[in-house]
C-alpha cells in the first residue's frame, strides 16, 4: 500500500464485509422467520434475497430477519424499509418473486404493488 | 460479497476468556455446523467489550443485541431462537430494575456515560484483522500526516489537544516529543510502555489485545514526529495474548508496506519489535524499562539525564504509555479541538478506568475527564455489591491514595485528585465497602511495593520495609503509641528521598488512610481492636449461648478442635487455640456464632501472664 | 540443546531476556540451570554474574527445578479484596504444598504473583500461559482435576 487512495480502496472493500455492524444502510429487508413463516418457505426467500443482493453488489442493503409477524395466512412476509422508516410489506413471497422486488423496488424505487399486503411506518 | 447475515461478536479479552469465552465460540461452531447455517453467520473474536462482571458477553449484529453471562449450554437456544427464528433470548439480555429488557449497549447504564476514544474499536473489531482496522479508519491518520504535515506540525496538533501521559505521570505528551524532536542524534527511539503492573489496572492489556494496530499506528505517528526510525513495544510477560497480537500486527503491517522503507511513499522509514518483561513492576519506570530492554537488571537510574536526551543505548528516546498512544489516531482524525472540548481545564479528553473491587459492574470504562466519583461508582459502576455501603476508593493503585464519602463529588482530573492526596495513576479504581479494614488494605498495598522495590536506594529498600513492619505490628495487636507519627515521618522521608517513582509514591496508601481513617489506626493501637473485624488478631469469634442449640456442628468442623461443649451446656470456643478460620460461623445452622471486634479476655489474660522463670 | 536455543537469537546483550524465557519455557521443569547460564554466558560474551544478576532480579525466572504446571495466584489488593486468601488456602490443601513448593508428582508448583491484570474477574490465577478468573474453591478443584486427568 503506497498511497491514501490505495488505503481507501482497501477500506471500502473491508467496510462492505463489515456492513452488518455498520450504519450506512439505505434499505433494510426484514424477512419474517417465525415458525409459520419457515414452514411456508421463508428461509428460501431469505436466501434468494441474499443472493440477488450479492450478485448486484448492493452494498447499502441489509437483509435481516425477525420473529412471527402475525400475518400467518400471508407468509412468507418481507418488510422493505427505507431510510425514512417507510415500510412496505410484501406477502406470499416466493424465491421467484424476490428478483422482481429487488430490481423494481430496491434498485429502481418502484414498489411492486401486486405483492404488497400492507404499508406504514 | 458474502452471504453472511449475522455478525456474532464474542468478547475474547483475557477477562472473558478466563470465564470461558473460547468454549462458547467452539460450541457455536459446532451447533451452527449441525444446523447447516455456518455460512450465514460470521463469528468474530473481539477485544474487551468492557463489563467484566457480566462476562462472558457478546453482541449480535445487525440488531446490536447484547447478551450477558453466556455459557456454552445457552448456545443451542441462541441459535434456535435468535438466529433461526429471529427471537432474541430475553433471559440472556440485560434488564432494568423494572424488568424491562435493555437490548443494545446504548440502552445499558454501564455504557451510557462512556465516550470511547482509545477504546473505540475494542469489542467491535477482530483484533487479528488488519482489514477490519482499516475499515474503521485505520492508517488514515498516519497516511495524512506523512503526506501533509511536518514533524513539527504533528507535535503542534498534539499540543493543541492537551493530551497528557496516561500512565500516571500526566506529563504533557507534546513536551517529551518536542525535546526528542529538537535533539540531534543519528538514532532516536520510540518505546511503548506496556509494562502495566499497577494492581487494579488492565486498560493497557485490553488495548494491546483488542486493537493492536491502533497502538502501532500511534507509535508510528510519534516516531515520525520525533525522528525515530525504530520502535519497541515493551510488554510484560504476564500478557501472552497481548504479545502475540502485537507481534501479529507488526507482521501484517509489514505485509501491507506500512512498516519498512518509504511508508506512504514518504521519506519516513520505520521498524518495530516486541520486547518482554519477566515479572518486575519497577520496569514500568522508564529508565528501569530502558535498562531491561538493554539486557540488564531493571534498576532505575537518576534523572536528569532524562531519556529524551540519553535514553535507550544513550540515544534520545520517548517512552509513552499504551493508552496515551491509543488516543493519537482519533486526535488526528477528529481534530485536536474535538479532543480538547472534552474534559476539564487542565485535563483534556477522556480516560480509561478499570473498575474493580466491591462494585457491581467491574470492568473497563472510558469517560470524559471531570466525571465525578459518584457518577463513576454509582452510575457507570452500578453501585456497591450486596447492597453494602461505600467506604473508600483507591485510585492509582499502590502509588495512589484513597478517597472517601466526602469526596464523592470531586471531579476526576489530575490536579484535583492530587490536591486531595490521591492520584489519577494509570486508572485503576478499587472500590471498597464497609467490610474492609483500611489499615489492612494499606498494609497490602505496602506489601506489594516492598516486594517490587528494586532494592537500589535505601529509603525505598529499607524505609518501606520499616513501615511495613510497623503496619504488621499494628494489625497483630502490637501497635504502640507513636506508631502513627513514625509512619508519617518515614513516609514523608521516603517520598522525598527515593530515587524513582515507585519509592516516591509507595507510602501514599498508608499516608492517605491515616489522613482519612485515623480512628481505625487508633482503635488497632490503643484498643487492640479491629473495628471491621478483619485483622484476625484483633477480633474473635464467639458463640451466643442463648441461640446455640448444642448441635456440635461447629466443633466437628473446627480444624484445630478448639470448640468443646455438649447439647446441654452448649458450645464454647477456646480462644487461645482459635485460628480464626471462620468455619464455625459458616456452618452454624442458627447463626449463633458472631464476629466480635477486639481481643477476647482469655487471650488478653494469656498475653499479660508473667513469663515463668526457667531453671538453668 | 541450550546452544540451539541461544542460536535462535542474535548474540547481543539485549536478547538476554528473550533467551532466558525461551530456555525456561522449553524446559519441562521450567527453570534455568547452571549449565544453561554457562552456555548463555559463552554465547553472549557476558560474565555469568551479569546473567545471574538479571536472572535473580526478575520474579518469573527460577534457578531451581519446578513442576510442569506453574500456578501463579495473584496476591495483589483487588484479588485480596475478592477473597484470594481462601483460594490460596484451598490450593495449599488440595495440592499438599506450601507457596514455592512443588507437588511430589512434579505436576504443580504453587507460587504467588503480583497483579496479573485481569482484576475485573478477581480472584485470578495463571497456570503457565492460561488465565483462570472468577475463582471459587469448587472451580479450583475442577481445574486441578482436569489438568491431572490430561497429563
Amino acid at each position: 500500500m503506497k498511497t491514501l487512495t490505495d488505503l481507501k480502496k482497501i477500506r471500502e472493500k473491508a467496510q462492505e464485509e463489515m456492513k452488518l455492524r455498520g450504519n450506512n444502510v439505505r434499505i433494510k429487508v426484514v424477512v419474517g422467520m417465525g415458525t409459520s413463516g419457515i414452514a411456508m418457505g421463508a428461509r428460501e426467500v431469505m436466501k434468494a434475497f441474499l443472493e440477488e443482493i450479492a450478485n448486484r453488489n448492493l452494498t447499502d442493503v441489509l437483509v435481516t430477519q425477525t420473529g412471527e409477524k402475525g400475518l400467518s395466512s400471508m407468509e412468507p412476509i418481507v418488510d422493505v424499509i427505507d431510510e425514512a422508516n417507510q415500510k412496505v410489506t410484501y406477502g406470499n413471497m416466493t424465491p421467484d418473486k424476490v428478483k422482481k422486488v429487488v430490481v423494481e423496488h430496491i434498485v429502481n424505487g418502484r414498489i411492486v404493488s401486486d405483492y404488497v399486503v400492507a404499508t406504514g411506518n | 460479497m458474502s452471504l453472511k447475515r449475522i455478525d456474532l461478536l464474542i468478547c475474547c479479552g483475557s477477562g472473558c476468556v478466563s470465564a470461558g469465552a473460547l468454549k462458547i465460540k467452539e460450541k457455536f461452531h459446532e451447533v451452527l455446523k449441525e444446523k447447516g447455517i455456518s455460512n450465514e453467520i460470521n463469528i468474530i473474536e473481539t477485544g474487551c467489550m468492557g463489563p467484566c462482571d457480566y462476562g462472558p458477553v457478546m453482541v449480535i449484529y445487525p440488531e446490536g443485541i447484547f447478551y450477558r453471562s453466556v455459557s456454552p449450554d445457552d448456545v443451542p437456544e441462541i441459535v434456535e431462537d435468535h438466529f433461526l427464528k429471529g427471537r432474541p433470548v430475553k433471559r440472556l439480555m440485560m434488564h432494568d430494575p423494572k424488568e424491562q429488557v435493555l437490548s443494545t449497549q446504548k440502552d445499558i447504564p454501564f455504557y451510557q456515560k462512556q465516550v470511547k476514544v482509545a477504546l473505540e474499536n475494542c469489542g467491535y473489531i477482530d483484533p487479528e484483522s488488519v482489514d477490519e482496522y482499516i475499515a474503521t479508519g485505520g492508517y488514515e491518520a498516519l497516511g495524512t500526516i506523512l503526506t501533509t504535515l511536518t514533524p513539527q506540525q504533528t507535535i503542534d496538533v498534539v499540543k493543541a489537544s492537551g493530551l497528557r501521559g496516561r500512565g500516571g505521570g500526566g506529563f504533557p505528551t507534546y513536551m517529551k516529543w518536542q525535546m526528542v524532536h529538537d535533539a540531534k542524534a543519528e538514532q532516536k527511539y520510540i518505546i511503548c510502555n506496556g509494562d502495566e503492573g499497577d494492581p487494579g489496572a488492565f486498560m493497557d492489556r485490553s488495548l494491546l489485545e483488542g486493537d493492536p494496530h491502533r497502538i502501532l499506528e500511534g507509535m508510528m505517528i510519534a516516531a515520525y514526529s520525533i525522528g525515530a526510525s525504530k520502535g519497541f513495544f515493551y510488554i510484560r510477560a504476564e500478557y501472552p495474548l497481548a504479545i502475540k497480537r502485537i507481534k501479529l500486527a507488526i507482521e501484517q503491517a509489514r505485509g501491507f508496506g506500512l512498516i519498512g522503507e518509504n511508508i506512504f511513499d514518504s521519506s519516513f522509514c520505520f521498524d518495530a519489535e516486541v520486547r518482554t518483561g519477566a515479572g518486575a513492576f519497577v520496569c514500568g519506570e522508564e529508565m528501569a524499562l530502558i535498562h531491561s530492554i538493554e539486557g540488564s537488571r531493571g534498576n532505575p537510574t537518576p534523572k536528569p539525564p532524562y531519556p529524551a536526551y540519553k535514553g535507550l543505548w544513550d540515544m534520545p528516546t520517548v517512552v509513552n504509555n499504551v493508552e496515551t498512544i491509543g488516543n493519537l489516531t482519533t486526535i488526528f482524525l477528529k481534530g485536536a479541538d474535538w479532543f480538547a472540548s472534552m474534559g476539564t481545564e487542565t485535563s483534556k479528553g477522556t480516560k480509561v478506568f478499570a473498575l474493580t473491587g466491591d462494585i457491581r459492574n467491574t470492568g473497563l470504562v472510558e469517560v470524559p475527564m471531570g466525571i465525578t466519583l459518584r457518577e463513576m461508582i454509582f452510575e457507570v459502576g452500578g453501585g456497591i455489591t450486596n447492597d453494602k455501603k461505600f467506604k473508600a476508593v483507591q485510585l492509582g493503585g499502590p502509588s495512589g491514595g484513597c478517597l472517601t464519602t466526602q469526596h464523592l463529588d470531586v471531579p476526576v482530573d489530575y490536579e484535583t485528585l492530587k490536591e486531595k492526596g490521591a492520584m489519577m495513576g494509570s486508572g485503576g479504581v478499587i472500590v471498597m465497602n464497609d467490610n474492609n479494614c483500611m489499615v489492612n488494605v494499606a498494609k497490602y498495598f505496602l506489601d506489594f511495593s516492598v516486594d517490587e522495590s528494586c532494592g537500589k536506594c535505601s529509603p525505598c529498600r529499607i524505609g518501606l520495609k520499616q513501615m511495613y513492619d510497623i503496619m504488621e505490628r499494628i494489625t497483630s495487636g502490637e501497635g504502640k503509641d507513636g506508631d502513627i507519627e513514625e509512619l508519617q515521618r518515614l513516609g514523608e522521608a521516603i517520598k522525598q528521598l527515593s530515587l524513582c517513582g515507585l519509592g516516591q509514591s509507595a507510602p501514599n496508601p498508608v499516608l492517605s488512610t491515616i489522613r482519612y481513617f485515623r480512628d481505625e489506626y487508633e482503635a488497632h493501637i490503643r484498643d487492640k481492636a479491629c473495628p471491621t473485624k478483619v485483622c484476625s488478631a484483633l477480633m474473635h469469634f464467639d458463640i451466643d449461648k442463648e441461640r446455640c442449640i448444642g448441635c456440635s456442628l461447629c466443633a466437628r468442623k473446627c480444624p484445630v478442635n478448639c470448640i468443646s461443649g455438649s447439647r446441654e451446656d452448649k458450645y464454647t470456643i477456646h480462644q487461645i487455640d482459635c485460628v480464626k478460620c471462620g468455619n464455625c460461623l459458616d456452618v452454624c445452622p442458627v447463626k449463633a456464632v458472631n464476629k466480635i471486634s477486639g481481643m477476647h479476655q482469655e487471650v488478653l489474660d494469656h498475653l499479660n501472664q508473667p513469663i515463668e522463670e526457667e531453671d538453668h | 540443546m541450550y546452544k540451539e536455543i541461544c542460536k535462535k537469537f542474535a548474540p547481543t546483550k539485549d536478547n538476554l531476556i528473550y533467551i532466558l524465557h525461551e530456555i525456561q519455557d522449553t524446559h519441562p521443569q521450567h527453570y534455568i540451570s547452571e549449565e544453561a547460564v554457562d552456555v548463555i554466558s559463552d554465547y553472549l560474551g557476558l560474565p555469568a554474574n551479569h546473567i545471574y544478576g538479571v536472572l535473580t532480579f526478575y520474579s518469573m525466572y527460577s534457578t531451581s527445578p519446578r513442576g510442569r504446571n506453574i500456578i501463579r495466584l495473584c496476591e495483589s489488593p483487588p484479588c485480596y479484596i475478592k477473597g484470594s486468601e481462601n483460594i490460596l488456602r484451598k490450593l495449599k490443601t488440595l495440592l499438599g504444598v506450601n507457596v514455592g513448593e512443588t507437588t511430589k508428582d512434579g505436576l504443580f508448583t504453587l507460587e504467588l504473583a503480583a497483579c496479573l491484570g485481569v482484576c475485573g474477574n478477581a480472584p485470578v490465577m495463571m497456570i503457565n500461559d492460561d488465565v483462570y478468573g472468577d475463582l471459587t474453591e469448587e472451580k479450583i478443584e475442577d481445574i486441578v482435576a482436569k489438568i491431572k486427568g490430561g497429563k
